[in-house]
C-alpha cells in the first residue's frame, strides 16, 4: 500500500494528468471549430517525430525555453516571482547581439564573451528590480512589468541604430561567425539542420549547475530558507536582503543566457519586435510543468519546444496554431488546482485502505 | 498659438482615448486585489473582451449590446480565475498566468476558426460602434471638437470610476470587501461570507477587464487584431499597485499612463525623437515616480494568500 501512496504524492503523476486534460480541452475546441483533433494532433506528433531533423529542431526551440524555465524555477524556489524573465531574456539577447557584431575576437572566446555579457545584462536588469524592492520597498511584480517593456523598446531602439542595423530590413546585421554557437559544419550536415547549435548542451549544463546550487550548497540552502520563511531565516542569521538580491541576480542571468542562446544559436541576428516574444512567460509554464525542479525543467522545456515547433506546422492542416496556447493554458490551470485532486485521491486511497 | 492649442486639444483627446481601457481594467482589478485575490490575468481577460466585442458588433450591429457581451466574456474568465483561486486554492499568480495564455489563445483561435483562418476580424460598420456624444456639435478642427472627439462610453468610464469609489468607501459591500482582503478569518467570525465576497469581486474584475478590451475594438478601432491588446492588462495591474490598491489612486495612475501614451502618439507623428524611446516614457516615469514620491504600497494583508473556509 505504501507504494501506491508514494505514487499519489508524486508531482509527476499530476503533471501528466494535467497535460492529458489540457489535450482533451484542446480537442474539444478543435471539434467546436470543425477540425478533427486526430488530424491536428497527428500533425503535431508527426511534425516532431517523423524525421530526426525535426527532433533537432525541437531541441533548438527548447533551448531558450529551458533557460527561462530555469530562471523562473530558481526564483520560485527562493520565494520571489520572476515575472520579468521576459525583459531579462530580451536584454540578454540584445547584449549578445551587440557584442557579437561589434567585437572582433577569436572563435570560441568571442562566443564566451557574448554569453557572459548576456548573463551580466540579464542579472543587472533583474538586480535593479531587486534593489528597488529591498531599498525602496517597491513591489517587484510592478517593476518587473515595467522593466519588461523598457527592455522591449530599448531593444527595438538599439536594433535600429545605424551602427548595427542592416539597411532596408527590420533586423540587425548578422552576428560574426566567431560569436555563433553553431555545431561544426560536419555535424550540422549530418543532422541535416543548418541551425543546430550548442544551446541545448548549455541548457542541460545550466540545469545541472542550478540543481547543484539549490540542493547541494550552503548558498542554495540559505536562499531556500529565506524563500520559505523570511523571519525564520533572519532569526538564523541569514542576510535576507542579500539573499533576495543573489537569487534575483542568478535568475536574471539565466534568462539573459536564454536570450543569448536564441541570438547566437538559431537566429544569428536580432529582429525588431512587433510584440513581446513571450519566452519569459513561457518560462513560467516550463517551470510549473517541471515542478520548479531544474532537471524537470529540461524535460518540460523540451515538451514546450516540441509544442511550439509542432504548433508552427499546424497551419498546413488548417488548424489554428493557437490551440497550443489553449492546451498550455489549461495545463497550467490544472497544475495550479491539482492540490485539491491530490487530497481527494489520497482520501479515496485511505478509505479503500480502511476497508 | 493656434498650433499649441490644436496640439493641446489633440493631446487631451489622445489621453481620453488611451485611458478608458486601462481604467476599466484597473478599477475592476482594485475590487479583486482588495478582496485578497491577485489578478494578473487581466491581459487575457481584456483580449477575450476585445474579441467578443468585435464579433458581437459585427453580427448584431449594436455597439452597446456588443460592449455588454464583451463584459460577460471577461466575466467568464473571471469566474474561471475565481473558481481556481477561491474554491480550489490555486496559487493566484499561476492561475492568472494561465488566464493570460487562455484568453489571447482562445481569442485568436476562435477568430481563425470563424473568419477563414484570418487572425483579424473583418472591419465593422461605423454604425455598429459605440456612438460619439459630441459629434457635429463643435465645428471641425476647433479646439473642443479636437478634445471631445471620443466615443460617449469614454465619459461613462470616468463616471464609473466615481461609482467604484463610492461602492468602495460608502457602502456596506465596500467595507466588507476591504475587510476580507485584510483579515478574512476575522470577517468569517463576524458572519461575512468571505468566499461570496471574493467571488463577486473577481468576477466583477473579469467583467470590467472585458469591457476595457472591448473599448479598444468598439470605441477606438473597428476590428479585432491579435496586436491590439499588448500590455494594457499588465499596465492596468501596475496602475493598481501604483495607485495603492484604491480606485482613486488607480484612476490617477491610469490618467498618467494615458497621458504618456497620448504624448507618444502625438510625438511619433513628428519624427523628431525615436518612437521607441518615447514609448519607454510611461514605464520610466512610473519607476521614477515610485522611487521619488510614492514609495512603498500597503498591499492588502491577505492578498495572494489561500483562505480555507472553516466548516
Amino acid at each position: 500500500m505504501n507504494k501506491k501512496k508514494s505514487i499519489l504524492e508524486n508531482n509527476v503523476l499530476y503533471t501528466v494528468i494535467s497535460i492529458i486534460a489540457g489535450f482533451i480541452i484542446g480537442a474539444i475546441f478543435l471539434l467546436i471549430a470543425g477540425i478533427s483533433p486526430a488530424v491536428a494532433y497527428g500533425k503535431l506528433l508527426s511534425s516532431v517525430f517523423s524525421r530526426p531533423k525535426y527532433l533537432v529542431w525541437t531541441l533548438i526551440y527548447a533551448s531558450p525555453l529551458i533557460f527561462t524555465g530555469l530562471s523562473v524555477a530558481f526564483s520560485f524556489r527562493t520565494g520571489v516571482f520572476n515575472i520579468g524573465a521576459e525583459g531579462q531574456f530580451v536584454v540578454g539577447g540584445l547584449a549578445a547581439c551587440v557584442l557579437g557584431i561589434v567585437l572582433d575576437l577569436p572563435v570560441g572566446i568571442h562566443a564566451i564573451v557574448c554569453l557572459l555579457g548576456a548573463a551580466a545584462a540579464g542579472a543587472i536588469w533583474s538586480l535593479i528590480v531587486g534593489l528597488l524592492k529591498v531599498k525602496r520597498g517597491i513591489h517587484e511584480v510592478l517593476s518587473f512589468i515595467m522593466f519588461n517593456w523598457i527592455a522591449f523598446y530599448l531593444s527595438n531602439y538599439v536594433v535600429n541604430l545605424s551602427a548595427i542595423h542592416r539597411e532596408s530590413s527590420e533586423a540587425t546585421k548578422d552576428v560574426a561567425d566567431s560569436a555563433r554557437i553553431l555545431f561544426p559544419e560536419s555535424i550540422r550536415g549530418m543532422l541535416d539542420c543548418s541551425a543546430a547549435n550548442w544551446g541545448i548542451v548549455l541548457a542541460v549544463l545550466a540545469a545541472i549547475i542550478v540543481w547543484v546550487i539549490i540542493e547541494k550548497t550552503t548558498l542554495g540552502y540559505q536562499l531556500k530558507a529565506v524563500g520559505f520563511n523570511n523571519n525564520g531565516a533572519l532569526y538564523a542569521g541569514i542576510n535576507a536582503d542579500g539573499s533576495v538580491l543573489t537569487a534575483l541576480g542568478i535568475s536574471g542571468a539565466l534568462s539573459g543566457l536564454g536570450g543569448a542562446v536564441q541570438v547566437l544559436g538559431m537566429a544569428g541576428r536580432l529582429s525588431q519586435f512587433a510584440s513581446q516574444e513571450g519566452y519569459g512567460f513561457e518560462g513560467i509554464t516550463v517551470a510549473l510543468v517541471g515542478s520548479s525542479n531544474p532537471i524537470g525543467c529540461i524535460f518540460s522545456g523540451i515538451f514546450y519546444g516540441a509544442m511550439k515547433y509542432g504548433g508552427s506546422k499546424l497551419s498546413i492542416v488548417k488548424a489554428p496554431s493557437e490551440v497550443v496556447d489553449i492546451i498550455m493554458g489549461c495545463v497550467i490551470l490544472f497544475i495550479a488546482i491539482s492540490q485539491v485532486f491530490r487530497i481527494l485521491l489520497q482520501n479515496f486511497a485511505k478509505k479503500k485502505e480502511g476497508k | 498659438m493656434d498650433v499649441i492649442l490644436k496640439n493641446l486639444g489633440l493631446l487631451i483627446n489622445a489621453t481620453l482615448i488611451a485611458t478608458p481601457p486601462l481604467l476599466l481594467a484597473a478599477l475592476g482589478s482594485c475590487f479583486s486585489e482588495r478582496s485578497g485575490v491577485v489578478n494578473i490575468g487581466i491581459e487575457g481577460m481584456m483580449t477575450i473582451g476585445a474579441f467578443t466585442g468585435a464579433v458581437m458588433g459585427l453580427y448584431t450591429g449594436n455597439g452597446w449590446l456588443a460592449f455588454f457581451c464583451a463584459g460577460l466574456a471577461g466575466a467568464v474568465f473571471g469566474l474561471i480565475h475565481a473558481v481556481a483561486c477561491i474554491s480550489f486554492h490555486a496559487d493566484q499568480t499561476i492561475a492568472g498566468t494561465a488566464i493570460n495564455f487562455l484568453g489571447p489563445g482562445l481569442a485568436v483561435f476562435l477568430c481563425k476558426a470563424m473568419f477563414n483562418n484570418s487572425s483579424d476580424t473583418p472591419a465593422m460598420a461605423p454604425s455598429s460602434k459605440l456612438p460619439k456624444l459630441f459629434e457635429g456639435v463643435f465645428p471641425t478642427g476647433s479646439f473642443w471638437n479636437n478634445v471631445l472627439n471620443v466615443y460617449s462610453v469614454a465619459y461613462l468610464v470616468f463616471v464609473l470610476a466615481f461609482v467604484c469609489w463610492f461602492v468602495f468607501y460608502k457602502t456596506r459591500f465596500g467595507a466588507h470587501l476591504r475587510a476580507v482582503g485584510e483579515h478574512p478569518e476575522a470577517c468569517e467570525s463576524l458572519g461575512i461570507d468571505v468566499y461570496r465576497v471574493r467571488y463577486i469581486c473577481v468576477v466583477l474584475s473579469g467583467f470590467m477587464a472585458g469591457l476595457g478590451g472591448a473599448f479598444v475594438t468598439l470605441a477606438t478601432i473597428n476590428q479585432f487584431r491579435p496586436s491590439i491588446i499588448v500590455g494594457q492588462g499588465f499596465i492596468a495591474v501596475a496602475a493598481v499597485i501604483f495607485g495603492k490598491f484604491s480606485p482613486e489612486g488607480a484612476t490617477k495612475a491610469c490618467l498618467l499612463f494615458g497621458l504618456c501614451s497620448g504624448i507618444k502618439s502625438l510625438a511619433s507623428q513628428s519624427n523628431m525623437i525615436s518612437p521607441n524611446l518615447i514609448s519607454m516614457i510611461p514605464y520610466v516615469v512610473t519607476i521614477l515616480a515610485l522611487v521619488l514620491f510614492v514609495g512603498k504600497a500597503h498591499t492588502p494583508a491577505a492578498n495572494g494568500k489561500i483562505f480555507v473556509k472553516s466548516k
